[in-house]
């Protein structure tokens, strides 16, 4: 089975001025294509450090990353920023949309720095507002949006460029659990619509219902890997 | 409009009171630098011109080496012949004829090395002021005239007054004596203390034969309609000139390198004060990117995570600073623009310079040389300071670390 994202013996140290806190011990992980993954535990159990690390935005400090059959963990800043850029999407707890910008330049935005031309970065981001149901808030800044609508622009953003996979740190954890369902089917339909790999982290029950698999992390350890399909 | 512009555009908009703080900035010391640097100018071209004016004329035509070493016996032959041609072919009326030499002028018991200056009545008025600012007596009759005007300071210091007799004594062309005692017809104030103290003026054929001078004379002094006609006026002599290789055509900058040296020293003392209130502004301005850059840390984090990268994110900071720039440029433009404008219409001066100024035959008013180059110079300078100064935030980005920027809380 082909895998979009592989760990093997990875782990984090911080350092807090001379004391060592380890973050993630060990982590051997394999995240086959079109998985939809969900990474549970505790707060401070590493899950927010592990998807980090898996989208390049921090560096492990022993063991190997690869994404979609590069490796992460030995890429320099301008390739793995080319990475995130065109492989990877973010969606964010905080939704982190660019303020001065409307729900659809948001979109438009990651396109833009793909260098995707004018015309067809409007059409694709018409096409994606569409499907995520807020096609007629396009020209709303993300200050006149709600916390739902705001994470669907964030959705949006992040598989508007069909990235390999998409990495949702606690995506729901902002939103009451009626939005968080809806979030929930749609990056369900995301994933079996566009064939995009999702990883997400959660400690809320009714999102972990939604994943195929689910890996508890405690302590910076895997302790459980559940396949759920 | 690309997002990066849109975004650059709206960020400034985030904080609309220090965008406008800061554009305010701008503009105040654009207006101030469009203003001063056009009204210092203008003063310069009112200095030149009146330097001009008095005597010296805007070009002079002599013999070559003649400015380097005045000999008498390097002339110009048949130099009102060719002044006529001159002021035939090119209409400009403003060409008159000198001989220079140098002689003892003696009165009573006093004497004084003199520079005596032969000159055409008919034309020199039209390239110097001295015959219209004779304070005591007329000024020379014509061309064949045996008479002298001399400055008022030196006839104070010979002790003669209108109607006496001055003594000249000096050596002709040809190495002879040149002696003769003329009547004094008037005495001239021209506002220049070396003029007033020394010059001695007669007409150009006396001169001639007092000097054992023929036909030839020393320079064609030619003055055109105005400072700002002076290169045209230059092509036009120059294309009317005869070909003749021991003729030189000098400007204002070979005949008076002094006034030039003075003007470039007045330039680079102002400069430096504008470039102290440039770099004062440009700090205040450096603090204000400092400050939107270290609010949107978070932000940039995010950006980075999405995959700009720090070099994209430094050039939305140097957009964002070259839009505010030019928001207060554009401003600055318009006012320092108008204001240089409205005092070239009306003119600038203060109590006392119009009164001392007309003493001379001048107006005594300062106006405001607007070109592109005096408005837009202040404006260019500001730019480099201004782009250069947001440089250094957005070099910062570089250091960003995407996990903790986007943790950041400002």
């Amino acid at each position: 089975m082909e895998t979009t994202v592989v760990c093997r013996g990875v782990s984090k140290i911080y350092r807090q001025d001379t004391v060592a806190v380890p973050a993630l011990t060990d982590i051997d992980l394999e995240i086959p294509k079109l998985d939809f993954v969900c990474l549970s535990g505790p707060s401070g159990s590493g899950k927010s450090t592990l998807l980090n690390l898996i989208g390049g935005l921090d560096a492990p400090t022993a063991g190997e990353i690869e994404v979609d059959g590069q490796r992460v963990d030995k890429m320099e800043k301008g390739a793995l920023a080319d990475l995130r850029l065109r492989k990877i999407g973010f969606v964010f707890q905080a939704y982190n949309l660019i303020p001065v910008l409307t729900a659809r330049e948001n979109v438009e935005f990651v396109m833009q720095l793909q260098g995707v031309g004018a015309e067809e970065r409007t059409r694709k981001a018409r096409k994606i507002l569409k499907e995520v149901g807020i096609e007629e808030l396009e020209n709303r800044r993300p200050g006149e949006l709600s916390g739902g609508q705001q994470q669907r622009v964030a959705v949006a953003r992040a598989i508007v460029s069909e990235p390999s996979l998409v990495l949702a740190d606690e995506p729901t954890a902002n939103l009451d659990s009626k939005t968080a369902e809806n979030l929930m089917q749609l990056l369900r339909h995301m994933n079996r619509e566009h064939g995009v790999t999702f990883v997400f982290s959660t400690h809320d029950k009714l999102v972990m219902e939604f994943s195929r698999r689910l890996i508890t992390l405690r302590d910076g350890r895997i302790v459980d890997d559940v396949r759920r399909d | 409009m690309a997002i990066t512009l849109r975004l650059a555009w709206r960020n400034l908009w985030r904080n609309p009171r220090r965008t406008w703080f800061t554009a305010s900035a701008i503009a105040f010391i654009t207006v101030l630098l469009i203003f001063i640097i056009t009204l210092q100018m203008g003063a310069f071209d009112m200095m030149l011109d009146t330097s001009l004016r008095v005597f010296t004329g805007q070009m002079q035509i002599q013999r070559e080496g003649y400015l380097d070493k005045p000999q008498m016996r390097v002339t110009v032959a048949r130099a009102q012949n060719l002044a006529g041609s001159l002021r035939r072919a090119t209409g400009l009326p403003g060409i008159a004829v000198r001989a220079n030499g140098f002689a003892l002028a003696a009165s009573g018991t006093r004497s004084y090395g003199v520079p005596v200056v032969g000159v055409e009545p008919a034309h020199e008025s039209a390239v110097s002021t001295i015959p219209r600012l004779i304070r005591q007596g007329r000024y020379l009759a014509n061309d064949t005239a045996q008479e002298l005007v001399v400055g008022a300071v030196l006839a104070r210091n010979l002790k003669i007054k209108v109607g006496d007799e001055l003594t000249l004594l000096g050596a002709g062309m040809d190495g002879s004596v040149a002696a003769t005692v003329l009547p004094v017809v008037g005495l001239f104030e021209s506002g220049s203390p070396e003029l007033d103290r020394h010059l001695v003026e007669m007409p150009l054929q006396t001169f001639q034969e007092v000097f054992s001078m023929g036909q030839e004379a020393h320079a064609l002094v030619i003055s055109g309609p105005s400072l700002e006609r002076m290169a045209a006026t230059q092509v036009l002599v120059r294309q009317h000139m005869p070909q003749d290789p021991a003729l030189v055509l000098l400007d204002w900058e070979k005949l008076l390198p002094g006034v030039k040296q003075v003007m470039q020293a007045d330039i680079i003392e102002h400069w430096f004060l504008y470039i102290v209130l440039i770099l004062v502004v440009t700090f205040s301005i450096l603090n204000t990117f400092l400050m939107s850059v270290l609010e949107r840390t978070r932000e940039f984090g995010i950006m980075l995570a999405l995959g700009a990268t720090p070099l994209g994110i430094g050039r939305l900071v140097l957009l964002e600073s070259t839009l505010l720039t030019l928001l207060g440029l554009a401003i600055g433009i318009v006012l320092g623009g108008g204001i240089a404008l409205y005092f070239n219409y009306y003119g600038f001066t203060f109590k006392g310079m119009q009164e001392l100024y007309s003493q001379f035959g001048f107006a005594g008013v300062i106006t405001p040389k607007i070109t592109f180059v005096n408005v837009m110079t202040g404006p260019a300078v500001i730019f480099a300071f201004t782009v250069a100064a947001a440089l250094y935030p957005a070099w910062r980005i570089r250091r960003l670390r995407i996990v903790e920027a986007m943790h950041a809380v400002h």
